[in-house]
């Protein structure tokens, strides 16, 4: 019985220390698991941005969407702060203005030099009837978020 | 504690249950084909890709709720060295490991044309990586010693020191900004998801939790039986030194 | 049949619905089929092993009793 008392506590312990480690790893490299970051914390230069590909994520602004040939020109905002992005190339199937978007390359003057665009969708899911009566008697409230 | 006592309950149980968890687990399958594929509507966004859902979302909840069941298998092992204990969690696992690459490439091909990428190093998809190498590893462990009781050991702790990804999986997408959106049936406020999409889901969750009772069931069934032969096999050997030729004959 | 070209097509993304759904039942009958065929094995096995020796069977048995 004894023995048996002291595995478990042996086991808890362990589990303890184990999970108090994780905890503290995963703080440590709350940084660095950010998959992107917000337009705000870029122009506010809270982000290192020069000479470094970043990933820049957000919403694609409403009405910012403007093709050039093959070159697409839109804003990435956050509700605070939105930035122009350029990119040339394919653009994923859910790429739409009010959509989430994630982008990932450079910083130029003052436009975000996108290579890759990838589409962020939300977690909502229904049928499309649905989502046309949510939005006409105005209980529509994804797209807005974060 | 009787050596053999708790094994020949669980084959008692086993006999009962097993037809149970087969039939339910045949039928919730068939009546979830048939939702997810055809008896549900497309989403409003991602059109009929929507129907990967119905494998991938259940696929990640076994994947997460095999591996708590392996630990908590493992933390029985290791405290009251239970030996029926050790062959659920050795049971477990291969089952958890399977849902875990379904999760993982349905996701790859659910992510291909909703995202435009099929993978990103993302805490989300990263985690949930780590989960199917964890599975690895234990299966790995639990057969690498060739004195079996040595390999357990190892594996059961492995299993118990990587529970710790587990909430890591489930909070990633609310900890960290992730491509992987968050969580849509399990959140405040109830699911982000439409009833008519809530039935093929609930349906498919239901038959692979059943199926893991089969799974479950007969692959512990097969290590009792290996367990007995081992011990036979040696408790001869000791008995009538020269039988060993015989049996293995 | 334009209603079964359009269900395959899954709006023009058949190409990743259905490997989905088939790798899903590939990967699962293939755990399932492994497993019954592991459980048949070892129970047999011990079987012939048990039917070899009964005497012996009994002996062990109680042997294992006293033991844990």
């Amino acid at each position: 019985m004894t023995r048996k008392k002291r595995r478990l506590y042996f086991v808890i312990l362990g589990l303890l220390a184990v999970g108090t480690a994780a905890a503290l790893v995963l703080s440590a490299l709350r940084q660095d698991i950010v998959f992107f970051f917000s337009p705000t914390e870029i122009l506010e230069a809270k982000v290192q941005t020069e000479g470094r590909r970043i990933r820049l994520g957000g919403l694609v602004e409403q009405g910012s969407v403007v093709k050039e040939g093959a070159k697409v020109r839109f804003k990435v905002t956050d509700g605070a702060h939105a930035l122009p992005v350029e990119f040339e190339g394919l653009l994923p199937d859910l790429f739409r203005e009010g959509q989430g978007v994630v982008t990932e390359g450079r910083m130029g003057a003052g436009v975000f030099l996108a290579s890759e665009v990838l589409a962020k969708h939300d977690e909502n899911y229904m049928p499309k009837e649905v989502a046309d009566s949510l939005k006409k008697s105005g209980h529509w409230q994804g797209e807005e978020k974060k | 504690m009787h050596r053999f006592a708790n094994p020949a309950r669980f084959l008692r149980i086993a006999a009962i249950v097993q037809p149970w968890a087969m039939a339910v687990a045949v039928l919730s399958f068939a009546a979830g084909l048939w939702f997810s594929l055809l008896a549900s509507p497309a989403d409003y966004q991602q059109g009929e890709t929507v129907r990967i859902m119905y494998i991938h979302v259940p696929s990640a909840w076994m994947g997460m709720f095999c591996y708590t069941a392996m630990a908590v298998f493992s933390a029985m092992g290791l405290i009251w060295k239970h030996p029926l204990a050790d062959l659920m969690a050795r049971a477990t696992a291969p089952v958890g490991a399977a849902f875990t690459l379904i999760c993982l490439v349905t996701g790859s091909l659910w992510g291909k044309p909703m995202w435009g990428t099929w993978w990103v190093w993302d805490a989300r998809l990263t985690s949930m990586l780590i989960l199917f190498f964890l599975y690895l590893g234990y299966m790995a462990l639990a057969d690498a010693f060739d004195d079996p009781e040595r390999g357990q050991k190892a594996a059961n702790i492995l299993a118990l020191v990587g529970v710790v990804n587990v909430p890591v999986i489930k909070w990633s997408v609310d900890w960290w900004n992730t491509l992987h959106q968050p969580a849509s049936v399990v959140k405040m406020g109830g699911p982000a998801i439409d009833a008519s999409m809530m039935v093929p889901l609930i349906l498919m969750a239901l038959a692979f939790k059943a199926y893991w009772v089969v799974v479950l069931i007969l692959r512990t069934r097969a290590e009792i039986a290996a367990a007995k032969l081992r011990t036979l096999r040696m408790a001869q050997v000791h008995a009538a030194g020269q039988t060993e030729v015989e049996l293995h004959g | 049949m334009a209603d079964l070209t359009a269900f395959f097509a899954m709006g023009g993304h058949g190409g990743y619905v259905w490997p989905a759904y088939g790798l899903a039942v590939l990967v699962l009958v293939v755990l399932l089929v492994a497993s019954i065929r592991a459980v048949r094995k070892q129970e047999r096995d011990l079987e012939t092993i048990q039917s070899l020796r009964p005497a012996r069977r009994r002996r062990t048995s109680v042997n294992q009793g006293e033991q844990a």
